[in-house]
């Protein structure tokens, strides 16, 4: 196999390059943060009555709350802020999906550049 | 990490081939490992008892410790055989491919990124939150964090992995000071297990959330196969990545089980799950100020040990995309008299200021926690293909890790619980995450790949690959 030789970059072709990199990584971090789509799915089930009772707190836990600086009053959104944990399955198959799609091409792909690596490497000798 | 980008760049400076020098043992490939990893048991550990209650976080810090021990003896296998700098990431190059081996660099960069955001967050707030004036924000201490860090390590970082290795035995030292201190054997003194962790609340989402708790559960030991990253500067890569990896995992192990039994002994769960400091708030309710002023030091200095390293190992594998041309090989620059990956170092900077002042403290942790739990799948899959292009007895392995192939089944089944537990509460982070590798691995595959020169990827002096 004949060795590949690849073409040189020019300067603008790596700026360009980079761009694109630096362009990926924050659409792909940044914009989940800016649609709100990211971070924990919690809400708040209120209760009228805010005692430590109520909050289902035992005397020790009260203590504890109390001496951590919060009341009642100040401790319901903590307390009462909660996961619910409803599988949205639509969601967890595109995510499945896109999991397995992801991972067959990486290795499809990979293989067939590897191919070139060992045939070039090995072809060498 | 330290040491190891300082001495780590195989680059050609004025004609001369910077070679990498073997100084490091199994204490300092303990330290990298440990060091990154130890600020976890300060922050982080305690969301998985947000996700699903005190008890949760306990039995995934086991399960978790079940993964994690998997990757070691993995990590340790492959990585005492490919002994080349770069870690995991010359691991796919030489076992995968190219394209894997990009998408691992990836990986490895924004675990360490966001990890190193993660740090510099916790760093500011908990600053902010020990001086207590009404106005003051953590933003400029994120900067300097980052900033002088990123200085630190742009000016040649060769002393660093020492200070780290004392940095983190502080750290570690003011757990077990404060494991002891509150009476560990003794129920009700100080310690208030009963109480707190009651048959009612011990898990308040039932086993759904025991399964949500995997994805902060993984923050326990996040990092600790960045002791790879190492393999071409221990002196003998066959006994020392296997002890240092192994030992560092026993050390962390203790150290969570520690956290948990204290932290969730002093601290109703539904506090325990929000509090950015669970370590320094057990100092305070023991009551003691030496307590708590030594927790509160000690979360700075594990806060520092660790963004420092993942600043060294963020830029050497973006240091390492640009000398093998995967990117762009202006980021292959080594400093003429730094001799450090000072262009990485610089590009990383901007990003990662940006993530620490939009980012809170778990999601940035998120993002970490994605890379992780991909990186680790590959390496599930690694393990298979190497064992399966080399055979045992066909090259020479610095270790071979026992009970093949059941760590490799164990840890691919334990990340899939892990992508279902992220699933629940993160799902959207998790599809955009995994869309921006595919599309940056389309655009690797079809059009960068094109400047990669193909035999120059495989240097290991090693036979044919089975089936090749």
């Amino acid at each position: 196999m004949s060795r590949y030789i690849p073409p040189e970059q020019s300067k603008a072709g790596q700026i360009f390059d980079i761009a694109v990199v630096v362009v990926a990584i924050f659409v792909a971090l940044w914009l989940p943060l800016k649609l709100g789509l990211a971070g924990a799915a919690k809400s708040i089930d209120p209760l009228d009555a805010k005692t430590w009772d109520a909050l289902g707190q035992n005397a020790t836990m009260a203590s504890i709350w109390e001496k951590l600086g919060y009341t009642p009053e100040t401790a319901h959104d903590i307390i009462q802020n909660r996961f619910h944990y409803i599988i949205d399955w639509p969601t967890l198959i595109i995510m499945a999906i896109v999991l397995v799609a992801y991972f067959v091409f990486l290795f499809r792909a990979s293989d067939r550049e590897y191919r070139e690596v060992i045939n070039e490497k090995f072809d060498d000798k | 990490m330290t040491a190891a980008v300082e001495t780590g760049l195989t680059a050609t400076i004025h004609g001369d081939r910077v070679s990498l020098l073997r100084v490091l043992g199994p204490a300092h490939v303990w330290a990298l490992g440990v060091g990154i990893v130890l600020v976890g048991e300060f922050t982080g550990w305690n969301f998985a008892a947000d996700k699903g209650g005190a008890l949760a976080a306990l039995i995934v810090c086991w399960i978790v410790g079940l993964l994690y021990t998997s990757v070691a003896m993995i990590d340790s296998e492959v990585t005492s055989t490919v002994a080349a700098a770069g870690g995991q990431y010359a691991q796919a190059k030489h076992i995968v491919g190219p394209l894997m081996a990009f998408n691992v660099a990836l990986f490895l960069v924004f675990a360490y990124t966001m990890l190193e955001v993660s740090d510099a967050i916790l760093l500011g707030d908990t600053i902010v939150a020990k001086a207590g004036v009404e106005g003051l924000t953590h933003n400029s201490f994120i900067a300097a964090t980052i900033v002088v860090l990123a200085w630190l390590n742009y000016r040649g970082v060769l002393m660093t992995l020492n200070v780290n290795f004392v940095i983190t035995a502080i750290a570690y030292v003011s757990i077990v000071i404060l494991f002891f201190s509150v009476s560990p054997w003794t129920q009700g003194a100080v310690l208030k297990l009963n109480e707190l962790v009651t048959p009612g609340n011990a898990l308040p989402y039932g086993w759904i959330g025991v399964i949500a708790a995997f994805q902060f559960g993984i923050w326990y030991y996040l990092g600790i196969e960045g002791t790879t990253q190492a393999a071409e500067e221990v002196r003998s890569p066959a006994r020392s990545l296997p002890y240092g990896t192994m030992a560092g995992m026993i050390t962390l192990l203790i150290a969570a089980a520690m956290t948990w039994y204290v932290c969730a002994s002093l601290m109703p769960w539904e506090y325990l799950g929000i509090t950015y400091y669970p370590l320094w708030d057990a100092g305070k309710l023991t009551g003691s100020p030496l307590l708590e002023n030594l927790l509160f030091i000690a979360t700075l200095l594990a806060a520092l040990a660790s963004a420092n390293g993942c600043i060294n190992d963020a830029a050497r594998a973006w240091f390492s995309l640009g000398r093998d041309r995967y990117l762009p090989s202006w980021f292959s620059a080594v400093h003429p008299k730094y001799r450090t990956p000072y262009r990485s170092i610089l590009f990383l900077l901007p990003i990662a200021l940006a993530f620490a002042f939009i980012a809170d403290l778990n999601q940035a942790i998120t993002f970490s926690i994605l890379s992780g739990v991909l990186q680790y799948t590959f390496m599930s899959i690694n393990i298979m293909m190497f064992r399966k292009k080399w055979p045992l007895g066909s090259i020479r392995r610095g270790y071979t890790h026992p009970f093949h192939p059941l760590p490799a089944i164990v840890l691919f089944c334990l990340c899939m619980v892990t992508f279902f537990a992220i699933f629940l509460g993160f799902g959207s982070q998790l599809i955009a995450m995994t869309v921006f590798y595919f599309l940056i691995s389309l655009w690797f595959h079809f059009y960068r790949y094109k400047f990669v020169r193909r035999g120059d990827q495989f240097s290991m002096p090693w036979p044919k690959p089975q089936g090749y």
